[in-house]
């Protein structure tokens, strides 16, 4: 399967040309760019692990990829995504999110059904590589 | 009077009196003393429902209002009647007005403008004191400006255009139980149009037909299904049975994508207390989202609004049964009211047209009320509609929904129009898809993600628009598919509903 969380999940792989684009983009609009990184794609993991603080008063998109591609030699088998952050006033949160890198095989989810009274059933989605502990589940 | 006078003149809710419209704004005609109360009928305009010197105060409610007198009936006297008649006055004079701050409680219109190239129209501008109002209830405010006045005889018509609330008003009201951040930051989808798509066809499913459709819509792409307008409990499903197949295909469809999906669950009924029970039960099956009718009612949809913050719930209105009081130009409430009303109400998400689909939306009309959902603070822009500036007092903002005939092919247009925090709703355009509703889905979701990623790269999206989709169907043969099936299909009917005025080039004197 292929997790489709981001801005552009449904289009083929970004270029590096692609992604830096898109962080000129960002800051061009005065909004921080923040990479981090997870083994643990569930849909309601927010915290997703930061690398670094998010990238303020930063004018070039290569300063982004220049840590992306350090973030990548690390971390490289698992999701990395940008996210770009707008601390004006009545947003104050992210503006634009996008996954820029994925482990070679993603094994997805199960979903697991609990039966309870009447009809109702529970359901727990959970991921297939999260079952290994962090830093093992991908690759 | 030309229209680049109306477009450049000050702010209404300042006083000004432009010397050709001296003899219409006369000086007040107000009887005061003794002789204002001698039993018998006085002039509305004598009662002091007319006050061509006031200054509203900045926390008056002022609204907009479009009066067709009679013919034959002076256009002052029919304006200060709708002043009186929304709000103390009867049809004689009563002495115990005398018993009340009257002055302070008479609504006061203090301007009156010819409308632009319609004879026989006047603006009247109309000021309210704020105590008129119980705080925090759009039924009390309703109840006061459109109550009785719209049935008044000496009128031919009346349109209420638009409302000033003041920050001290706006205060008392929740607003969005949501609003478009946290909604996004809960759906953690960021930077383009939430895409959705109504069950189709909206009666006649039953239960386990329907939760098909919704998992094909989600797992080809989509973020929401949305039950229709009428879909509440009927023989061929009842709402239990919606509820429990919609959400085991929200959870499957989660599961399948690793994204957050959700669908609104309509708990529009016959009482309050059908309503909670549905809406409980919603919470209950962990849906993130429900959905009332605006045909529910003011109050009811404010206690659905306080039920769903207290819920964590998103709540979607639809806006059924509007058409039948904003559509027409002359009588009515202007939909700008109401989206007005809706975001104190505290709803989410609200139905605001698309201007591109099958159902009525002049651009610039259709642009002010996107204006007035997901700004905090609106300036008057006369070309839009907007007659008023507004502050939201940081009050939630809430998403416009788009729905209504559109399709794939027309992503460039909807993004240039609608902008980024709408929802973009393809019912015929992801069920209708010739392939099935997967690719149906999926073709959308991939012309909005092509269309965004150039809108940033800095192209012309919006004249690049059919070269950028035609390119991104190279690799997508679902959005192939749907170009080709809906590329002539557009809906170019005359809008009912424009703004008076149209912006011209102002020359420096």
């Amino acid at each position: 399967m292929r997790i489709t969380q981001g801005c552009f999940s449904f289009l083929p792989d970004l270029t590096d040309e692609q992604i830096s684009r898109q962080v000129q983009y960002s800051l061009e609009n005065g909004w921080a760019v923040n990479i981090e990184f997870t083994d643990d794609p569930h849909p309601r993991n927010n915290l997703w692990e930061m690398w670094g603080l998010p990238m303020f008063d930063l004018r070039d998109a290569a300063g982004v990829m220049m840590e992306l591609n350090q973030c990548r030699k690390v971390y490289g088998d698992r999701y990395i995504r940008l996210s770009a952050f707008d601390s004006s006033h009545g947003w104050e949160s992210v503006r634009l999110s996008f996954i820029v890198n994925r482990p070679k095989e993603e094994p997805g989810f199960h979903l697991e059904r609990h039966e309870v009274a009447g009809r109702n059933i529970r359901y727990t989605t959970r991921s297939y590589a999260a079952d290994r502990p962090e830093g093992r589940r991908y690759g | 009077m030309p229209q680049n006078e109306l477009m450049t003149r000050s702010n209404p809710t300042s006083r000004r009196t432009p010397p050709e419209e001296a003899d219409m704004n006369m000086h007040s005609m107000t009887v005061r003393g003794k002789d204002r109360y001698k039993s018998g009928v006085l002039e509305y305009k004598k009662m002091g429902y007319w006050e061509p010197d006031y200054q509203p105060k900045d926390t008056d409610v002022i609204a907009l209002f479009r009066v067709t007198p009679q013919d034959g009936v002076d256009p002052i006297e029919a304006s200060a009647a709708v002043a009186g008649e929304s709000s103390t006055a009867t049809w004689t004079v009563v002495w115990t007005d005398r018993l009340t701050a009257a002055e302070k409680y008479r609504a006061k219109c203090f301007r009156v403008d010819p409308v632009p190239n319609s004879p026989g129209q006047y603006f009247a501008y109309i000021a309210y004191d704020l105590d008129l109002f119980e705080p925090g209830s759009i039924a009390n405010l309703s109840a006061s400006i459109i109550g009785n006045v719209f049935g008044f005889k000496p009128l031919k018509a009346l349109r209420l255009e638009d409302m000033r609330l003041p920050v001290a008003y706006v205060k008392t009201f929740q607003g969005p139980a949501t609003g478009v951040v946290v909604e996004r930051e809960r759906m953690d989808k960021f930077g383009r149009p939430l895409l959705g798509a109504t069950v189709k066809p909206k009666l006649g499913l039953s239960g386990r037909n329907y939760g098909r459709v919704v998992y094909e819509a989600l797992k080809g792409g989509l973020d929401f299904t949305k039950d229709d307008e009428n879909i509440n409990s009927q023989p061929f499903m009842h709402w239990r049975e919606r509820f429990l197949y919609c959400m085991e295909a929200v959870n499957k469809a989660q599961a399948a994508t690793g994204e957050i999906k959700g669908t609104y669950l309509n708990v529009t009924a016959a009482t309050m207390e059908d309503m909670y029970e549905r809406a409980e039960f919603a919470k209950e099956l962990g849906s993130i989202i429900i959905m009332i009718d605006l045909v529910i009612g003011y109050t009811a949809i404010q206690s659905m609004a306080k039920w769903a913050r207290r819920n964590d719930m998103i709540l979607h209105l639809h806006r059924a049964g509007h058409s039948t009081y904003t559509r027409q130009r002359s009588h009515g409430v202007s939909f700008r009211v109401i989206a007005k009303w809706m975001r104190l109400a505290g709803v989410d998400h609200i139905h605001a047209g698309t201007v591109v689909g099958k159902l009525e939306g002049d651009p610039a009309t259709t642009r002010g009320y996107y204006d007035i959902c997901r700004e905090d603070y609106n300036p008057m822009r006369l070309e839009h509609g907007v007659f008023f500036d507004q502050h939201w007092a940081s009050l939630n903002k809430l998403m416009p929904v788009a729905s209504g005939g559109i399709h794939a092919g027309q992503m460039h247009q909807l993004l240039d129009h609608l902008g980024e925090d709408v929802i973009l709703q393809f019912g015929g355009g992801t069920i209708g898809h010739p392939m099935g509703i997967q690719a149906g889905a999926t073709a959308n979701r991939v012309a909005l993600e092509a269309m965004i990623l150039a809108r940033n790269e800095g192209r012309d999206y919006l004249h690049e628009g059919p070269e950028i989709l035609a390119k991104a169907a190279e690799t997508c043969t679902p959005l192939k598919s749907a170009l080709e099936v809906w590329k002539n299909v557009t809906f170019n009917y005359e809008s009912t509903d424009m703004p008076d005025y149209v912006p011209t080039p102002s020359v420096a004197m």
